[in-house]
């Protein structure tokens, strides 16, 4: 096995261990720890593949903001200390179940895809070609997405800014 | 004569690196070898700095209060941090029985190792830098990020109210900071096109950013330094620690060698804030160049790169620390809206006249 395929499987078992143990620890504090490895994880696994953009958004998006988001929600809920119950037993069954069918249903398309190799010549994933990409009016351009997405993004922002206010009652 | 005085780390580096590759024949090896070296030798770098961080810190106090700081141990107190370090590794590093005792002894290994991340892509001298990634600024802004979950982790963990309050403190005042920060920077990267540090500090030959970017450079280069004073939590922003209402905030139950781990990522991110804005807005190793004035930068060329990375990086260490003796603390409330009202509009503005500045070409 070369040291190349040994970085990769330590990557791999970080993932995977980090979302089985986010999943199964009971303590909830731990549980967002252990998903902060996991997106590690993934983020090691962009900079093992070279593609630094694409893994440092991954950290900042991610572990910068959601992970955070997520310990925060923690520490404003009560008894965030606390072991929680033990899920009951039919639920914590289903949940396998479901997780084994769409692994399964995963690798079954995996395995059955044909990748059809493209004759273009492969485009360096530079931090210039994505934004280009990203912003282009062509045919294979991404203008249109990103648009969408951050109309989302201001729905969001304005739904929250609703739910937060406070109207002044007059006395 | 001119080789020796402009002489750089990176011709020794190279020699190192010719030398093991006669004695290594492996390659896997061989970079295992040079990775454990640099490793050591960034290590032993660090430390020595946090040393004379220290001292310097307490000097600096010092003076500016009319003190003489450290001056028994040592020739002028040079050796009172050597002494101090003794003293916390004989402490006992005790966990707390309310703790969560797994997590409680992460948290300065995770706080020690997002600052030691964030060193990586640094340019100290000209051609010597552990790793050359052409992303180098969007690396640096986003390792740090991370230094908050230690912070979250260290203040939940210890079950102490205190703790507690810190960590959140420290949430809010940390994601909201980062956002002047990453605008600020975005500043450079739009004249200069690149988010590699080396691109940045090459394009600075002829004259460094705050002088050739006119004001909105200078106004983005004040955010920065703001806003990552408050990044790292050093006063007027130290809400997370305000030892007097907090008692030490997220490191209130730590002590020993767990306690000087975080002293050392607190010494380690203030040197990385320093050299981004050195790198960035000072032009890093880039000796001061007047464009047309060749006899004027041929003299200035004699310096040593080295020697101007870090005589920058030390002017705005010693800014920071200036901050910390003249600034009364601040509210939490004055802090977001520091944030929110003053730093993050301004800084948007900021973006879009260097933006208008470098489609028009109005820089040098």
């Amino acid at each position: 096995m070369s040291a190349s395929q040994i970085i990769f499987y330590i990557i791999a078992a970080v993932i995977i261990g980090g979302g089985i143990l986010a999943v199964t620890s009971r303590k909830i504090f731990r549980a967002a720890i252990y998903l902060l490895f996991s997106l590690l994880g993934i983020a090691s696994l962009y900079f093992y593949l070279n593609y630094e953009f694409i893994a440092a958004v991954q950290i900042v998006v991610y572990v910068g903001g959601i992970v955070v988001l997520i310990i925060f929600s923690v520490f404003l809920t009560h008894a965030s200390g606390d072991e929680m119950q033990k899920p009951v037993l039919w639920r914590a069954l289903f949940s396998g179940l479901a997780a084994v069918f769409a692994t399964a249903l995963t690798l079954l398309y995996i395995t059955e895809h044909t990748f059809i190799p493209t004759a273009n010549a492969a485009v360096a994933p530079s931090v210039k070609n994505i934004g280009l990409q990203m912003l282009s009016t062509t045919q294979y351009g991404y203008i249109l997405p990103f648009e969408v997405v951050s109309m989302l993004l201001l729905a969001a922002l304005v739904g929250c800014i609703v739910i937060a206010i406070k109207i002044k009652t007059k006395e | 004569m001119k080789t020796l005085l402009s002489y750089s780390f990176s011709s020794l580096a190279t020699h190192i690196h010719n030398w093991l590759k006669n004695a290594i024949t492996n390659d896997m090896l061989l970079t295992v070898t040079e990775m454990v070296i640099v490793g050591v030798c960034l290590l032993v770098f660090l430390i020595l700095l946090a040393f004379f961080l220290g001292y310097m810190e307490r000097k600096v106090a010092a003076f500016m209060e009319l003190r003489l700081g450290p001056n028994r141990v040592g020739p002028k107190g040079t050796l009172q941090i050597i002494a101090d370090t003794v003293k916390l590794l004989f402490k006992e590093g005790f966990t707390p029985d309310a703790a969560d005792k797994f997590l409680f002894n992460l948290a300065p290994g995770i706080i020690i190792t997002t600052a030691l991340l964030a060193v990586a892509p640094i340019a100290y001298a000209k051609g010597f830098q552990i790793w050359d990634i052409n992303i180098g600024v969007l690396y640096i802004s986003s390792v740090s990020s991370m230094a908050v979950i230690g912070i979250l982790m260290a203040g939940w963990s210890s079950g102490n109210k205190y703790s507690l309050i810190g960590a959140m403190r420290s949430g809010a005042q940390i994601v909201s900071y980062e956002l002047s920060i990453g605008l600020s920077l975005i500043s450079i990267v739009v004249l200069t096109g690149s988010l590699s540090l080396n691109d940045i500090v090459e394009s600075q030959a002829n004259g460094w950013w705050i002088f050739k970017g006119h004001i909105p450079v200078a106004i983005a280069f004040v955010i920065f330094v703001v806003a990552s004073t408050a990044e790292i939590n050093r006063a007027p922003f130290d809400l997370v620690e305000a030892d007097q209402e907090l008692t030490g905030g997220f490191n209130t139950e730590y002590a020993g060698m767990k306690f000087a781990m975080f002293l050392m990522a607190e010494y380690i991110n203030l040197f990385v804030v320093s050299a981004v804005a050195a790198t960035i807005f000072l032009g890093g190793w880039m000796p001061f160049h007047i464009g047309g004035m060749t006899g004027f930068n041929h003299i200035m060329d004699y310096i040593p790169s080295s020697i101007w990375f870090f005589g920058k990086t030390l002017f705005i260490i010693f800014i920071i620390m200036q901050f910390r003796w003249t600034f009364p603390r601040l509210r939490i409330d004055q802090l977001l809206n520091l944030e929110w009202k003053y730093l993050l509009p301004i800084s948007m503005v900021n973006v879009l006249l260097v933006t208008l500045m470098a489609i028009m070409g109005w820089h040098f």
